[in-house]
């Protein structure tokens, strides 16, 4: 069990570390930093000045540790777009994607888990057929179609909701947060429902294959011999043994989320760390994207770190077959 | 030639697929989206990039069903004048292209290691399949934008748009490749102990000759498989790209490119710029998809 932790942590660790070396090498050598900040008509004295000042005359080994020193603080430097510092950007963006991952996370999951135990035990019917074409529809569709037929029928034909950014925040501390006035959840109606719909399909169909087979158990068949209520059979029984799957699948689609979160940001010009990206990226601001790849794979490798460690936890079978395949 | 066709005509193959009507309808639609974009110079209406041919006096014409609609302009015209099916065809010329050139740079990196993976073993094989893991573990969106992205800033801006069709093609490529890997290194690891891959080392066969015309034949089906639907996800792929505007610049648009600029126009009501190229792309995608359903069933001996 500890080996296979410590396996795990320093596979981690690895990657982060060969992000953080990309990172820094988009950071130092790609659009030489002091001609981005002296601009072109510097004298060379100047340049070697601020060369010396920034500390890019040291050798590269140092600079590195330099680097992730000051990444693990959560400094990266200026954003060059913005003339702040890149660390206040983020921190003003990230409430806004966090709400809206969360949102649309747990719309995936209530929503998907429902659908997909209606359409087991109502299988044949008529609204879970039309259910289970619907998901298949809302598989195809790429992210950002999904957003602009939205706003298509929402806001521009019906006007019933706003089409961009996250409407009125409250400042709670330096949290700035949506969830307590009207006009920020309306905003946050349209842009959720974009970012789960592909989840929520995945969920459902999930839970819908995995009930089907739980259904056909004889422990099933044994608790109606028992005289339970099909209520107590159906969620009692049947739906918490589907349960270890479909939290696993929720678990690396909260990735899925947050990566979808770019498209959907960008779609609704939502405030949040997507579309800062795609707007660094579009003005090559590379102390931003620096930061960002930073935080994205830390929050990535995290997420499988603990899938990882709970699928572990939860299925006592996996125990033994890792440890035989590993001789 | 026609003993070929005769062939065919008689296979298992052709038989699964006259069986299946679903299948042939995803199989036409996505003969006239590939015909249509192929063949685009000669097929189009218009030639929406010819200045000569475009005139400021047709533009934002609506649809021909819709009232104000021109008969010359069948999904009616952009801001610029430009036709919409016109500018769709020639959009999924460039979709298709980056998707299909994409796919087959995965598929030849991913055969490649995965053959190694599987026939060399060792500390080789585990640290190819590691890396796949961990290339797995990150959504392929995420891998191809940011490959994109430091691919955009790494070039000088007067060259970003001329060689923006090979960073895609690149960003895509590299981050297919894990499917087939793991394909190939499984199939590999099954026919490396059988006895003719055996009798072939002892007669002295070289290993690249064994991997390329003894251990590969027998993995190609799956294979094959994994590219059509592969080039499926490498046309979304590259539409969300080009939607996000890291991808194919406006001088020379795919799909994506085209529903990005049309999202402008939807709040002025002229929806039909950005919603027909995405109908398009959706026809293409799922017909594409389809085929590699059937595919994977008709290759797979198990459900016959």
């Amino acid at each position: 069990m500890l080996a296979f932790i410590l396996r795990r942590v320093f596979q981690a660790a690895l990657v982060m570390l060969a992000v953080a070396l990309v990172a820094f090498a988009l950071f130092n050598y790609v659009g030489d930093p002091v001609n981005l900040m002296l601009g072109q008509d510097a004298t060379p004295e100047q340049k070697a000045e601020l060369r010396e000042a920034l500390g890019l005359d040291r050798p590269f080994y140092v600079q590195f540790a330099v680097f992730v020193g000051n990444a693990l603080q959560g400094e990266f430097g200026i954003s060059l777009r913005q003339a702040r510092p890149v660390s206040l950007l983020i921190k003003e963006r990230f409430p806004a994607t966090a709400e809206l991952a969360l949102t649309a996370a747990l719309l995936a999951l209530v929503l998907g888990v429902a659908m997909g135990v209606y359409t087991a035990l109502r299988r044949g019917g008529f609204l879970a057929n039309v259910l289970l074409t619907v998901s298949l529809i809302g598989v195809s569709l790429p992210t950002f179609l999904i957003g602009i037929l939205l706003i298509l029928v929402f806001a521009v034909t019906l006007q019933w909701l706003p089409s961009y950014g996250r409407g009125e925040v409250v400042q709670l501390g330096w949290w700035s947060t949506g969830f307590l006035t009207k006009d920020g959840l309306r905003a946050l109606i349209l842009p959720a429902i974009t970012l789960s719909l592909g989840t929520m399909t995945l969920i459902m169909r999930l839970v819908r294959s995995e009930m089907l087979e739980v259904l056909r158990t004889d422990f099933i068949k044994f608790a109606r011999a028992r005289g339970l209520t099909n209520r107590a059979i159906h969620f009692g029984h049947a739906l918490k043994n589907t349960l270890v799957p479909v939290m696993t699948i929720t678990g690396l689609q909260l990735g899925g989320i947050i990566a979808f979160a770019i498209v959907t940001e960008t779609v609704f010009q939502w405030p949040g760390l997507g579309f800062l990206f795609i707007q660094s990226v579009q003005s090559a601001d590379i102390p931003v994207m620096a930061a960002y790849l930073v935080l994205i794979s830390l929050v990535f490798v995290t997420i499988n770190l603990i899938v990882d460690l709970l699928y572990y936890v939860v299925d006592p079978r996996l125990r033994i077959e890792r440890t035989t395949a590993a001789h | 030639m026609m003993q070929a066709l005769a062939r065919l005509l008689d296979s298992d193959l052709w038989w699964s697929f006259k069986r299946s009507p679903l299948t042939v309808a995803a199989a036409i639609a996505a003969f006239l989206c590939i015909a249509g974009a192929v063949f685009a110079p000669w097929l189009a209406p218009h030639n929406p990039y010819d200045l000569a041919q475009i005139s400021l006096m047709n533009s934002n014409l609506p649809p021909v069903f819709q009232k104000g609609g021109s008969s010359e302009f069948l999904l009616g015209t952009d801001q610029q004048g430009r036709d919409i099916l016109s500018t769709i065809m020639y959009g999924s010329r460039v979709s298709l292209l980056v998707a299909v050139c994409a796919t087959v740079m995965s598929m030849l990196i991913g055969v490649t290691l995965g053959l190694v993976a599987g026939y060399v073993g060792g500390r080789v094989e585990s640290f190819i399949m590691r890396v796949a893991d961990i290339q797995l573990s990150f959504p392929a969106i995420l891998i191809a934008l940011l490959i994109s992205g430091i691919g955009r800033t790494v070039l000088p801006r007067e060259m970003q748009d001329q060689l923006a069709l090979y960073v895609i093609i690149l960003s895509i490529g590299l981050t297919g490749w894990v499917q087939y890997a793991r394909t190939v290194r499984g199939s590999t690891l099954v026919e490396k102990n059988k006895e003719y891959v055996q009798a072939a080392r002892v007669i002295g066969v070289p290993s690249f000759r064994i991997m390329l015309f003894h251990v590969l034949p027998n993995a190609l089906g799956p294979v094959l498989v994994i590219a059509t639907l592969g080039v499926a996800s490498a046309i979304l792929t590259e539409a969300t790209l080009s939607f996000l505007g890291v991808g194919m610049p406006p001088t020379q648009p795919s799909l994506g490119t085209l529903i990005n600029e049309g999202q402008n126009y939807l709040f002025s009501g002229e929806w039909w710029i950005t919603i027909f190229p995405g109908i398009a792309l959706i026809v293409m995608v799922i017909s594409v998809n389809l085929l590699g359903d059937w595919l994977r069933d008709a290759l797979n001996p198990k459900l016959r």
